[in-house]
Formats: structure tokens, sequence, C-alpha cells
């Protein structure tokens, strides 16, 4: 179903201004929760930066915006703008073919996911720090906007958001599970098109700031949904489409790096529940003081279980497939890459089951944060006293459970249809999700 | 097999893994005293086992600053001073598993304060596993694996 049939829909995405009236707000929000963290109270749960970055935001990114909408947050997240607006020498005007800045293409051996997932990793294996001190989320927070600033002066279009974000490498992942799309419509339309202003740019608007031609679009995960293929299209040739869960699924990716992403979030959704949401002491303490003895073997443990045993069994398990070698149709790792897709719903849902617990027993906090954001005894809205509660504690399990089963099934789905297109058993991919959802099921239940 | 048959055999394992009542060793209820001992961000013991029906007594003794302790589920809870001894006291008639943790801003990690209590059996960890099993058999029913390659 073609959403951009809907003419409001349209000439809202067609007109810079609505978008641009989001990325205000937004910025402004982000610029204010770095000072909240630099400079508000230094108790987490009464400070806007943790309790609005790590509780709201994170609540609606990870079980609304990526599930429902893919890169949905990309759309409206500030951090490229400054950089961009610099990059362009201009908000709105038309562009200038004359670059500002050094305008240089990204060097080939990084134009891929591998910077992402260790900007993820750098930030996972210091999570408990990050998301608990409102300074050091200050400070991420402020060097993502540098950075993002920082590569738009080197590097062409949006080099932060592409290589280097490390949330935009997980929801690029996540995204292709999503029910929504941008796509062209007619394949011979883009064929004879003269110029590609969507990937060039045209008076009308800037070539594709996440380096992608819409026309070779197959899944969601590169597209940043930035709406501008929209306004260069002069053959109103893209679309915004409704269609079924993870329809990209289909046609199982090869790229290693992109499988290691699923292997890094299945694992990170699962140590975080046993860590920060387990009964145990001697594990919160060890990821929280950073530099001691104890931070380094949870930090070697924590990669060793996403590059050695995660991918390690998952490997021992399509090895002891039946069926046909995978080593005389292209080689195995072809066949790993292409299905550990199947772990990208579970990985999805093993992070819903996750964050739901998570957010339901902290959102509570966003109430009195949102009346004295920076702990300075404000009381804005009158709610800066409101007591700290759980909600709906009694649902925590069901939807656990509902989030885990589910995403089993689905990822047993996606392990039929990739094993199919791999031409390899689906059975030990079934086997290995079906495990990991039990080591979650009893971590989190 | 008719997938209208398996779809119907499905929806009935569902409901037996729903609903079955599942085996417990009855033991006449008891009174149990916890002594529990909270410090930045852990409790020890961290996890509680009691049976349905015993009465049960935490006492929560706080070791460095102002700690809590709030029961999901049970909605109850209390909170002891550095040094101080604070009780709380409760029939455990709620059966399950069931997460425990501090209801006071006590460092940085507190919102990761948590311990866990479980009353008899964890039901939803034992139902949870029976309905994944069940989706992969319903999975493998819709779509034979043995075939798939």
């Amino acid at each position: 179903m073609e959403l951009t049939r809907l003419p409001l829909l349209k000439s809202a995405l067609k007109s810079r201004y609505p978008q641009l009236a989001v990325f205000i707000v937004m910025l402004v929000g982000y610029i204010f929760a770095i000072l909240a963290g630099l400079i508000g109270t230094p108790v987490g749960s009464h400070n806007f930066s943790i309790v609005f970055v790590w509780i709201a935001w994170w609540a609606i990114l990870i079980l609304v915006a990526v599930p429902f909408f893919g890169r949905g947050w990309c759309a409206v997240c500030p951090i490229p703008l400054p950089g961009e607006w610099l990059q362009r020498g201009a908000v709105l005007a038309p562009p200038d073919k004359k670059p500002k800045w050094l305008n240089l293409r990204v060097p080939k051996m990084f134009r891929n996911i591998w910077l992402q997932n260790l900007s993820f990793l750098l930030l996972a294996l210091f999570s408990s720090v990050l998301l608990t001190t409102p300074t050091i989320t200050g400070i991420v927070l402020a060097a993502m906007l540098f950075a993002a600033i920082g590569l738009s002066m080197v590097f062409e279009r949006r080099s932060f958001c592409r290589y280097l974000c490390p949330v935009g490498g997980f929801i690029g992942l996540y995204s292709q599970t999503a029910p929504a799309e941008l796509r062209i419509k007619d394949k011979q339309v883009c064929a004879k098109c003269e110029g590609k202003p969507c990937y060039n740019g045209s008076d009308t608007g800037y070539g594709c700031p996440w380096d992608v031609f819409p026309g070779g679009l197959t899944k969601n995960t590169y597209c940043g949904l930035c709406m501008e293929c929209i306004r260069t299209c002069p053959y109103d040739n893209i679309a915004i489409n409704l269609r079924p869960f993870s329809a990209d699924l289909a046609k199982p990716s090869a790229k290693m790096d992109e499988a290691f992403k699923a292997f890094i979030m299945l694992g990170s959704a699962m140590i975080y529940a046993g860590v920060l949401l387990g009964p145990w002491g001697a594990l919160k303490d060890a990821a929280y003081n950073v530099g001691t003895g104890a931070w380094f073997i949870y930090a070697a443990t924590f990669l060793g279980i996403i590059f050695v045993v995660l991918p390690g069994f998952f490997a021992l398990a399509l090895s002891l497939s039946p069926g046909p070698s995978p080593n005389g149709r292209g080689g195995g790792v072809r066949v790993f890459s292409s299905l550990s897709t199947s772990l990208i719903p579970l990985g999805l849902m093993f992070w819903v089951a996750f964050s739901v617990s998570f957010v339901l027993t902290n959102a509570s906090y966003i109430l009195a944060a949102l009346s004295d954001p920076l702990g300075l005894g404000w009381n804005l809205f009158g709610t800066a006293n409101a007591a700290w509660r759980p909600i709906l504690t009694s649902m925590l399990a069901p939807a656990q459970t509902l989030a885990l089963v589910g995403g089993l099934a689905w990822s047993a789905h996606t392990a039929q249809r990739s094993g199919h297109e791999a031409n390899v058993s689906s059975i030990p991919v079934i086997v290995y999700c079906f495990i990991a959802t039990l080591i979650m099921l009893w971590l989190l239940l | 097999m008719n997938p209208r048959f398996s779809l119907v055999l499905l929806a009935m394992a569902g409901l037996v893994v729903a609903f079955a009542p599942l085996p417990v060793s009855f033991t006449a209820p008891q009174t149990r005293t916890f002594e529990l001992d909270a410090r930045q961000f852990a409790y020890s013991p961290s996890e509680l086992h009691v049976s349905p029906g015993d009465t049960v007594t935490i006492r929560l003794v706080s070791t460095d600053v102002v700690h809590g302790i709030y029961i999901d589920g049970y909605d109850l809870s209390v909170t002891a001073d550095p040094g101080q001894t604070a009780t709380l006291t409760f029939v455990a008639d709620k059966p399950g598993s069931f997460r425990f943790r501090c209801n006071v801003t006590c460092g940085a990690m507190h919102p990761f304060m948590i311990g866990k209590l479980t009353v008899g059996a964890n039901d939803w960890l034992y139902r949870s596993i029976g309905f994944s099993i069940l989706a992969i058999l319903g999975l493998l029913s819709a779509r034979p694996l043995i075939t798939d390659y």
C-alpha cells in the first residue's frame, strides 16, 4: 500500500518545513540533554539527560520507532543537522554545486558497518556507566554531535550516520523487519532518468545524504528516510509503502559486517538482561567499576561471547547441518552470513523484552525529570516530587514471553526461508534460536 | 497431516500449556525469615525461595546508604537507614517469580539494584518454554524442515 498517495502526507514530505520544525525541536532537546548531563544533578534518575535519553527516547526507539517505522528515528534525528548545514552552507536554500568543504569520498575500506559495530561495542562496554552517569551521557552526546560535524567537513554526505553512528548501525539492521519502506515505483523511469537527481542533487534538493541510489534500493538498511529523494525526483517516482513485516529478510544478506551486527545485538541484549536486570551484584559491580580487574574480565567476557561464543556455536551448528555441503555452493562464509539473517527478528525481540522491563519500572522518573530536569529544585509542572513507582509490573512476564516466543517463531520462519535460499537445512539455526530464547527466558523471568 | 487439524491440535496444546496446573509438592505453610543485606548495588542473598502460603519476614539491613525494597507483583515496600534494620512481613499468596528492587535512589546503579523472589515454582518460565516448543512444532507442521534444502 502506497502511503504517499495520501495528499496530506505527500505534501508534508515534499515540503521541507514540517521536517525542519521537528528537527529544530529535536535539536533543542538534544542540546538541552547535553547541558543537563554536564551541569545538572549527578543523580541519574533525576537528570533530564539520563531519564529522557535512556528511558523515554530508548522506549520510543526500540518499542515503537524501529519495529514499526524502521529508520523512522533517523528521519528526525538531530545529530547530523549542524554538520549538514555547515557542509551545505545553507539550511533550506537550494544547493550550491560548489563544495564548501573538503567533500571527500569515504575510503572504500570504511564503506561498511564495521566502524558502527565497533562504535556500538565501545559504548556497550561502558554502558553501565553511560546509562547511569549524567556527565558521561552528556559527553557522549556531545562527542557524537561534534564527530558528525567534523566528518561533514571532511567527507561528503552524512558519513557519520552512514558509517560511524553506533545507534544507526542497529537501527539499519532491524529496519529490515519494519512494515514500512521507501522504494521507487517504476524501475524503467529510473533507468531512463538523466542526471539521477535523487543521487546527485538538483535545483529542487540535495543528492541522497545517505549515499544511496534509490533506484537500487532492495532493503531498508541504508536508507535514512530523509525524504530528500521525494523532493528531487522529477518524475514523482518515489513512494513510501506499507508492506508485510520483515519483507527485506526474504533475500538474506551475505555481508559479514551485517552478520556480526546481528551477533553483537543478540549478545548484548542477553548480557544486559543478565547484568542489569539479573540479581547478581558481582556482575553489576564488574560492569560499573571501569578500569578495575573485574571490569577487564567483564569486558573480555562480553567480547568473547559476542565474537567467539555466539558466532562459534552458530558456525558449529551450520557445520552439523544435514544436506549439501555449503562449501560446494560458494563457501561456508556466505552461508554463515546468509543464515545469520535469521537472528535479526530474534535480536529485535530480545531487545524489546529487555527494554519493556527496564522502561516500565523506571518510566515514573519521567514525570519528576520533566518538572525538574536539572535536579535544581524546580517544579515547572508540579510533578517534581512524583514518587517512583513501577508501572504494570504484573504485565511484564506475559509481555516478555510474548516478545520472546514471538521472536523465536519469527526467526525460525526466517531461517526456513534463508535456509531454502542458501540450499541448506534450517534445523541447526532453529535449534540455535531455541537455545538462545531459553537462556533469555531464564534471564528475564 | 491436515493443516486445519494441526492448527486445532496446536491451539489445544497451547491451552494446556497456558492453563494446566503444574505438578507441585505440597508443603504446609511455614514462617520464613530472611536477613537481607543491602549495599550499593546488590542484595545478599539476592535470590529468595519460599513456598506458596508461607508467611515471609524480610529483615532489611542497609550497610552503606539508605536502601529499600519494593516487591513487584506484591506492591509492598520498606526502606532502611544506614546501619538500621527495617522489617517487612507478608503472606506469599501469589505464586511465581518476582523481582524486588531498591526503591530509594541510592547511587548511580540504583535502577539496577535488583533481587529475585520465587514463590513455589516459576510457572511463567515453564509455560514460556512450553510455548517456545509449541511455536517451533507449529512452524514445522506448517513447513516440514526435513525437505527444506
